[in-house]
């Protein structure tokens, strides 16, 4: 295994000795339940898909996932593990990838753990599996921006309380970037290009495609390289700011 | 070898470190002195490649720690300053991820791990979260992932710092074994240490080097180097019989005991058969008597305060 596996691993399996990550799956699959089938009305919509399962996912992404990015670098910085990781023969590439695939994974292992709900729309309906699959994909990818997002603002301060705050702010910006809330509030006078892009960076444009089934790769692509844009930024804070 | 040419490292305006230049050999074990806020934490931080050099060069066995990261870094074994470790991993999972990220695979990892865990003595803690673990375990845990792969290059930055006086024994019992064909840097305020386990002593002030040498030639730097020191048993005019003596510089009374002289010598010049000729020919009512080597405390403290 080389060393982007190794940390990894380590990662993940740190989240499994502390109570986290059973605490962050109960309670994901708790409001996950809330969301499909109070909210959602899943029974009362008589379809047979998960639409109102995965619309939620943004929203409950927003709290859920700052919550395990915010410890990713700024308690290396409080506990100065960072010292020792940093001088180990490790690549900073590897260090800041292995530790966002390791937060990854537990979104997934998350995510996964909410089969049951699959079950049941099986076995009350005939869904288009295909779809289903499409939207876990996307729900995971987006699950994946929200994290990059986290560990760049978890690089930038030493506190885990002000990175989930930032992280929850900015992930915030990003889910309703492409809702006419926002782009109805750019200046008339901003050329159209710009609004379209801002529109084009919004989570819930390339969500809500994917979600209904229509699996573009574009959708996916733009969270792959969302991800890691923002890796790369927080590879640059933490050269920038691991001195302090 | 370490060859450090020109280390400078600046923080904003604040220079913590300012124009270092020195080499390390195989074999030495350097004591890095100086004063909290001296630079040496720094120093160290920048010869493992935590830091990047504002100007100037480390080498590790001509490896550049700027240019060539992952083969200088895995020359070394580092124990940071206050020993961080994954605190919610056991003793033995740590040491496992350590093994690993210094390249061990398969049986080999536990083999490292055993050796280690013999070396610093931890078995007892093996199974126990490094969180609970007491602070002598947990200095002990840095030491053992610091030796893992056997590094060529050993820096320990205040290695005893906050041990009991038996840890402290045992951690330079290590050191000293560890030390044959290493090369160890150690950074320590505590000067017992050097001449302890030190075969050489860097003391840094301010960024900047003000002394270098073995124990033995600093401690020969000290105003008490070669000083005689005498205790009376009833009260006798020293210094009338001294003044004029050749090699002899004053004589002090200490303030506590007014039966305790110290004879300090000038320059630094041998006045141990001068002054016993002097004592034995004018009858001197002496119970005690010894030479000076000079005190590292005192030279240290000359050093590092010249400036004041």
């Amino acid at each position: 295994m080389n060393n982007l596996g190794i940390i990894c691993k380590r990662e993940l399996a740190s989240y499994f000795t502390t109570p986290l990550a059973y605490i962050f799956i109960v309670i994901f699959l708790i409001m996950n339940g809330v969301f499909t089938f109070d909210m959602g009305g899943f029974y009362l919509r008589g379809q047979a898909d998960l639409l109102p399962f995965f619309s939620f996912h943004p929203w409950l992404y927003l709290f859920m996932v700052p919550a395990i990015a915010m410890g990713l670098w700024a308690d290396e910085r409080k506990t100065g593990t960072i010292e020792l990781l940093m001088t180990l023969p490790v690549k900073l590439s590897e260090a800041v990838l292995g530790k966002f695939l390791a937060a990854w994974a537990l979104t997934g292992i998350a995510l996964l753990l909410t089969f049951p709900i699959w079950i049941t729309v099986n076995y009350l309906g005939d869904p288009d599996n295909g779809v289903i699959v499409a939207a876990y994909l996307g729900s995971w990818f987006m699950a994946g921006g929200f994290l990059a997002i986290g560990s760049c603002m978890s690089a930038s301060t030493r506190n885990p309380v002000i990175a989930f705050i930032l992280t929850v702010s900015i992930c915030f910006l990003f889910v309703v970037m492409g809702s006419p809330i926002v782009l109805d509030a750019f200046p008339q006078w901003l050329p159209q290009f710009v609004v379209d892009a801002f529109a084009a960076m919004g989570f819930l444009t390339h969500f809500d495609s994917i979600s209904k089934g229509v699996l573009d790769i574009r959708d996916i692509l733009f969270f792959a390289v969302f991800i890691l844009a923002w890796l790369m930024a927080s590879a640059v804070v933490i050269e920038i700011k691991k001195a302090n | 070898m370490i060859e450090i040419n020109h280390l400078t490292k600046k923080f904003d305006q604040f220079t913590a470190v300012d124009d270092l230049s020195f080499t390390v050999s195989e074999g030495e074990v350097l004591g890095f002195l100086g004063p909290n806020g001296a630079g040496k934490s720094t120093t160290m931080k920048v010869i493992t490649g935590f830091l990047a050099p504002t100007s100037g060069s480390v080498k590790i066995d001509g490896y550049d720690i700027t240019t060539s990261p992952i083969e200088a870094k895995s020359l070394i074994g580092y124990l940071p300053e206050g020993a961080p470790s994954y605190g919610d991993m056991t003793t033995l999972d740590f040491l496992r991820f350590i093994a690993e990220v210094r390249g061990y695979r398969g049986d080999d990892i536990q083999k490292r791990v055993d050796h280690v865990v013999r070396e610093v003595d931890l078995a007892a803690v093996l199974h126990q979260t490094i969180d609970t673990l007491s602070k002598g375990f947990k200095r002990r845990v840095g030491l053992a992932q610091a030796i893992m792969h056997d590094p060529k290059v050993l820096i320990l930055d205040e290695p005893t710092d906050g041990l009991d006086p038996n840890q402290k024994h045992h951690v330079r019992a290590l050191i000293r074994n560890l030390a044959r064909d290493k090369i160890v840097v150690i950074s320590t305020h505590i000067l017992e240490e050097v001449n302890a386990v030190c075969t050489r002593a860097i003391i840094i002030n301010r960024g900047r080097i003000v002394a270098d040498g073995t124990p033995a030639e600093l401690e020969a730097r000290s105003r008490l180097h070669q000083a005689v020191s005498i205790r009376l048993t009833t009260a006798y005019d020293l210094a009338a019989d001294l003044r004029n003596v050749p090699n002899i510089d004053h004589v002090e009374q200490d303030k506590a005991d007014r039966l305790r002289y110290t004879i300090l010598a000038s320059g630094g010049k041998p006045i141990f058969q001068t002054v016993s000729e002097l004592a034995q020919v004018k009858e001197w009512p002496v119970s005690e008597f010894h030479v000076n080597k000079g005190q590292l405390e005192d030279v240290f403290r000359s050093v590092t305060q010249g400036a004041n």
